[in-house]
This record gives C-alpha cells, structure tokens and sequence, in this order.
C-alpha cells in the first residue's frame, strides 16, 4: 500500500481519536463532537469467466468521516471523502480525497442560517433536491447559502443559493431557490386548532444560472421552474399533489429540445388497523433539470422525480429494475395491504400479512416535428396527453408474510413484471441489443429462530424470463440474434446468525440456462459480519454480476467483479 | 492482500476510539409529524422515563422486522418500565407516502416521525438503517445499535428495563 493512501486512511481515524479525545476533555458545556465514518474497501480479481476484469488498480475504495459539532442552535461540521480510486461500479470522476463538505448552521427561534455545503428539498422534490446518498455515492449537496424563516408557527419560508457539488468540484451553473409553505390549520391554531382536517399549501420557484458559450446554438442563460403543491390529512386519509412547469431548458439530456416541462405528480392513501390502500400517479415531460446543460449520469441534476414503483429487496426481483424516464413518462403505483388479525382462520396464532402491488408506466404520447420546419430553437416534439406511447416498466406483485410459531416465520412472493431495456436502461430504440423482457419471479423466505438471539434464514429465488428481439432481430438465415440474453436464474441463500453479534452468509446465483452454455456459472458468494453497538463490520468473498442496481431513485451500472471485500461503518 | 490486512487491523486498533456517545442530549433536527406538522427533536421528551428512538424506512426490511418484533413486547414494556418509542423515518418524496399506511397496516403504536431531508438522520450521526438508541430519563443518548439481527429486541428490553431501574448499561 503505498505511504499516502495509508496516510490518506489513517487521517479518517486520527481525526475521529482527536475529536473523541476533545470531546471527553471539553464536556458538555463546551458543546459535544460527533461523528460517524464508514470503509468500503476491495480487493478485485480478474475472472474471466463472469468476465470481472478490474484492470491494473486491483485495490479499491470508498471511505468517508463526518465530524459535527454542536453547542445549543450552533453547529458546524466537515466530512472528508476518499476514493483512491472508487470502488467499481461508481462514477470514476470521485477519483481522490478532500472535504467537500463542510458547513456552519445557527438557528436561534424563528431564523435557521447554514453557510456552506447543505441538503435540501422543496415539496416533493421536482424544483430542488439537494441530497446525498453516500452508499450510492449520490451527493449534490449545494455550496452556498440557505436562510430558513419562521415567522409564525405554520409559516416557513426558505431561500437557498448555491453552486453544486460535481465530485471534488463544483457545478459551473449557480442554484437559486425560493420555497413557502403554510399549516393552514398551525397558522389558525386559535379557531381551526382543534380540527380534524390539515391542509398544508406550498410554492416554489427555482432558477440556474449558467453562461451560454455555444457557437451556434442561442442557450437560455438562466433557467426557471415554478411548483405549487397542497396536502390533504385527515386521521388515516392522505392527499397530496404537486405541479410543476419549467421554461426551455435545451440540455444534453433532452437532446438540446426548447420545448417547455410540465410535471404533475399526485399521492393519495389511506390506513386504518390492518388495512390500507395507496395510489401514486406522476407525468413527467421533459423534466430534466441539472445546473450544467451538459452534465450526465447522476451528475448535477438540480431536481427529483420520485419513482414510485415498489422497491424491491430480493436481488432477483430487482434484477431488471426501473428507472424514471425524466424526459416524458406517465404512469403510476397502488398498493394494498391487509392484515389477517390473530385468530381468525388465515390469521391463525401470529397473524398473516398480505401485500397486492402494482405499478404501470407508459412512454408520453409523443409527435415528432418535422425538422425542416421547426424552428432554430427546436421543439423535436409536442405531446398529445390524451393518451399514452410505449409501455415502459410494469410490476404486479403479491408477498404473504406469515408467523407459523413463535420460531418460524415465512415470506412467500411472486412477480410479474416487464421491462422495455433498450430505453429504459440504455437510452436507445435498439431491440436487436436490448430485447424487451418479461419475467416472473417468485422467492420463499423463511427465518427459523431455534433460541433466543440465534436464527438461521433461508432464501430461495428462482427468475425466469423471456427475452423478446421482435421480428428484426433476426438476422438473413433467420436466426436470432441472443445478445444480452442471459435466460433464467436461481439464488440460494442461507445466513446463519449464531449470536446477535455474529452473521455468516453463504449464497449462490446460477445462471443455469444461459443461452450461451460456456456462461452457465456460480456467482457464489460468502459473508462475515460482525456488530456491536454503532460499529459493524463485514468481509466478503465472492462474486458480483453485472447489473442496473437501483436504489433511492438513483441507478447505477455495476459491472461485473470478484474479489474480497471489507466493509466498515461506526459512529461515535 | 496485504494492504487489506493493514487497512483493518488499522481500523480495529482506531475502534476503541468509537464507543457509544454517552451523556449528550438529542440534537436539534426539525422533523414532520404524519399530520405535517413540524416538531423539533430536542422536544422529544417522556417525562424522567426512557426513550428509545429507533431510524427506519419504508423499504428497509431488517428495520420493519425489528419494529415488529419490538411491537409484540411493546405494551407490556410500557406498563412495566414507562419507555416510549419514536420512530423516524428516513423515507424520502419516494416512499413518504407509505410510512403512515405501514404504520397504520402494522398496529404499531409508536410515535413516528419522517425524517425527509434527512436533518436528524445527519445529526444523529447515522449511516445505515436500522440505527437504535436509548435515551435515558433526563435525556442523555447512553447506547446505540447499528443493524438488526433476530433477537437484537431482547438486549434491547434488557437495557430498557436497567435504564428504568436506574442501572448503568453494558454494551
């Protein structure tokens, strides 16, 4: 290992010793040091026939520590990053180490003032979110300043400027942002207090600034979107809607079009003991918004588009996941959830859950422009929203959860779902490359607690899906063409916890009727885990598929890997 | 190899650093209440008995399980120690939605917040959900657990029951 990557490591830790050390010796009149840091770091090797090639930098890692300080409405804190370089399957431009974080914040009654890097999030998200997700190494924290006001209890009122965080760097665009929001029922406390019924409303209004240096192309230098949102509470019943609309914003995303956006996104659910019922629906057009035109990936991007679909756990349910289409999509999310109580004949001893989810999403109704008369500043497109396009993604899924006795538990859960690849995942009508595909899943969970703080967990998966290349895949002797056609899979796993300390993980997919035989392989896979308290530790050894791993709303390619791996995370 | 032998037997020597925060009190976060309305963190109170503020989400299944096992203990552990549990929700625009339906669906009885900006998660110092600490009756955070493994609840309720007595807490 070399000297400074050793350095590099060990400053992480000597700066968390130094802030413990202060901390005891300071007390709590001087305010108290806090922190937390996590190590994911791996060892890689090339393993041909998975096709794992990591290159020349075998050793990899990701690691960062927060240190915050906080002495009554003050606080302050920094988080070092290092990535020397990141671990496979992140954005290779994290390569290095630095504090891109750091930050003052002093609230005192009705005023909160943060100077520095913050997080924020206006409404649902579709104006501004400013948000981090350090195991996806998602972060676009904004560097500047936030003011929020209070003037009234049921008023809030918040102004944010900034420039985003882009790696070690940040955005060459600056964020603007205004945002308000009203407790109809906290501002009247006096006469409508005691109301049943809440009934929030909210504005915001966000603009980027960035120089337009095209040769050719006349770039909108500053760019708005405006959002208006209200919910609805009352007891178990929920509403909430939010619309938002966006001036020309041509972007490397939406292939520089000066058409306008619109998104509109509405929420409604209801819960009572042992029932409830949720509906999610959004349309989003040409909802892109980052504060550099040209950034890709998950770079830059100034606003949200939450995806309602389920988020699933079980690795072959997430196999072929879905990812917001913020250029046009319209569709939507319902759930069910019933509780079989005690005692009743499905019920039995412990009680049965059942879960029934389903999710649709659609490509935009979408006319193309004649090229040679649109104008200089191209439109490419108008939507008809009377109707839908493409089918995109859908998900129908059904999970039963039921106790047996004391120590046996079961989860059983089937899925259908199906997924357009080629523009989902790669942006691209291509079906010769990336087939359609449809699949049902099906996994069997059961946990056997055989004493007290001891449990053995079987999991058993199996998906199985087809892989449609339409007529033109076929090539002159009509012979399908079977590229990323990798058949059906089975996964077994067994985790073994022998104390609540402790937690041995052994696993195993196979890819059992790939149409290539020679790809016919064991992705195997094993675990130790260690926990106590705050601090967790792991080291694994096994392989990796390549794969679309989404999470948060945020997907990532993760290519193929082998190797040994060690994870650690504390807080102090 | 070598370098990861190196780099964790660094990180186990540096762990004796890292013990559980003992004696400070909850920071300040604001946080929404299901009926979206705001609340502050450094108001969450029980008057002199324990808390136990436990960070979840939607989409965590270990932190449903833990919720859950805790559930079917939770009445009794009321009546005999007086302990309150908050759970947070670190849900964002996503799933929001779906913490009061599961909430509801569940029969839990906690009090619960969303977490949406993730202020108190930060402030907390939290990575990974789930994440559990104990607060004792004059408000000082004395234990944290980071993850859930089956049984975790019984170490759990043991600390509980020594805080309502007035014991100290082993880790």
């Amino acid at each position: 290992m070399s000297v400074k990557l050793t350095s590099r490591i060990l400053f992480i830790f000597s700066f968390g010793w130094f802030c413990k050390t202060a901390k005891a010796q300071l007390g709590n009149e001087l305010g108290s040091v806090h922190g937390n840091f996590q190590i994911d770091a791996a060892y890689y090797q090339k393993d041909t026939i998975i096709d794992a090639d990591p290159g020349s930098e075998l050793f990899r890692y990701n690691a960062f520590g927060n240190i915050n300080y906080q002495k009554g409405g003050f606080s302050a804190g920094v988080r070092y990053e290092s990535y020397n370089p990141p671990l496979l399957g992140y954005l290779p431009g994290y390569k290095g180490s630095g504090i891109p974080y750091r930050f003052a914040r002093y609230k005192h009654k009705d005023i909160d003032i943060t100077v520095g890097n913050f997080y924020e999030q206006f409404g649902s998200g579709i104006t501004l979110r400013a948000y981090e997700n350090r195991g996806l190494l998602y972060d676009n924290a904004l560097d500047g300043m936030r003011v929020i006001f209070t003037p009234k209890k049921g008023i809030t009122l918040k102004g944010v400027v900034g420039k985003q965080r882009t790696y070690f760097s940040l955005s060459p665009g600056t964020v603007r942002g205004l945002d308000g929001e009203v407790n109809i029922m906290e501002l009247f406390d006096s006469i409508l207090g005691k109301s049943k019924t809440k009934i929030i409303i909210g504005g915001s209004f966000v603009s980027k600034f960035q120089e337009d240096q095209d040769p050719t192309l006349v770039l909108p230098e500053n760019v708005g979107t405006s959002a208006g949102r209200f919910t609805i509470i009352r007891g178990g019943f929920n509403f909430n809607a939010e619309y938002a609309y966006k001036i020309n914003d041509p972007s490397y995303q939406n292939h520089f079009s000066y058409k306008e956006g619109q998104a509109l996104i509405a929420s409604t659910s209801y819960g009572m003991d042992g029932f409830s019922i949720m509906f999610s629906g959004k349309m989003l057009d040409n909802m892109s918004f980052r504060s550099d035109r040209n950034a890709q990936n998950t770079i830059d991007m100034i606003n949200y588009h939450p995806d309602f679909s389920k988020f699933h756990t079980y690795s072959l349910m997430a196999y072929y996941p879905y990812a917001t289409q913020p250029n046009g999509e319209v569709g939507g999310t319902g759930e069910v959830q019933y509780k079989f109580k005690k005692g009743t004949f499905l019920g039995g001893k412990y009680g049965m859950d059942i879960t029934v989810n389903g999710s649709a999403y659609y490509a935009l109704d979408t006319i193309g422009l004649d090229p040679s008369k649109d104008s200089i500043r191209h439109f490419q497109y108008t939507t008809n929203y009377s109707d839908v396009g493409d089918k995109y993604y859908h998900d129908f899924n059904i999970e039963i959860t039921k106790k047996i006795s004391k120590k046996l538990k079961i989860t059983a859960m089937y899925a259908n779902q199906f997924l357009n690849q080629s523009i989902v995942q790669f942006n691209t009508p291509d079906k010769e490359e990336h087939p359609d595909i449809t699949s049902h899943i099906g996994v069997l969970d059961i946990t056997w607690r055989y004493k007290t703080g001891s449990a053995i967990r079987f999991e058993t998966q199996g998906f199985f899906g087809s892989y449609d290349y339409k007529e033109h895949a076929k090539d002159a002797f009509g012979k399908t063409n079977i590229t990323n056609n990798t058949g059906s899979w089975v996964s077994e796993l067994i985790e073994w916890t022998p104390t609540t300390h402790w937690s041995i993980t052994v696993a195993d997919q196979y890819n059992y009727n790939n149409p290539e035989p020679s790809k016919r392989v064991h992705y195997y896979f094993g675990m130790l885990g260690y926990t106590n308290g705050p601090t967790r530790i792991s080291i694994s050894y096994g392989r990796q598929r390549q794969g679309i791993f989404c999470a948060g709303g945020v997907c990532r390619f993760v290519p193929a890997s082998s190797g040994l791996s060690l994870s650690i995370s504390s807080s102090f | 190899m070598k370098k990861l032998l190196i780099l964790s037997s660094a990180v186990i020597l540096s762990l004796s650093a890292f013990k559980t925060s003992d004696g400070d009190k909850i920071p300040s976060a604001t946080v929404k209440k299901l009926d979206g309305s705001s609340t502050n963190s450094n108001t969450f109170v029980n008057s002199g008995k324990p808390m136990i503020i436990s960070f979840w989400a939607t989409w965590c299944k270990p932190c449903k399980k833990e919720l859950d096992a805790i559930n079917e203990e939770y009445a009794e552990l009321v009546k005999e120690t007086g302990v309150k549990l908050i759970a947070i929700s670190i849900d964002d625009a996503r799933s929001s939605g779906k913490v009061v339906t599961d909430v509801k669906v569940k029969g839990w009885t906690y009090e619960v917040y969303i977490d949406e900006n993730q202020d108190f998660k930060r402030a907390m110092n939290v990575n990974n959900v789930p994440h559990t600490f104990l607060v004792d009756g004059e408000g000082n955070i004395v234990w944290s657990h980071n993850s859930y493994a089956e049984g975790d609840e019984e170490k759990l309720f043991e600390n509980v029951r020594k805080l309502a007595n007035g014991e100290k807490l082993s880790h």
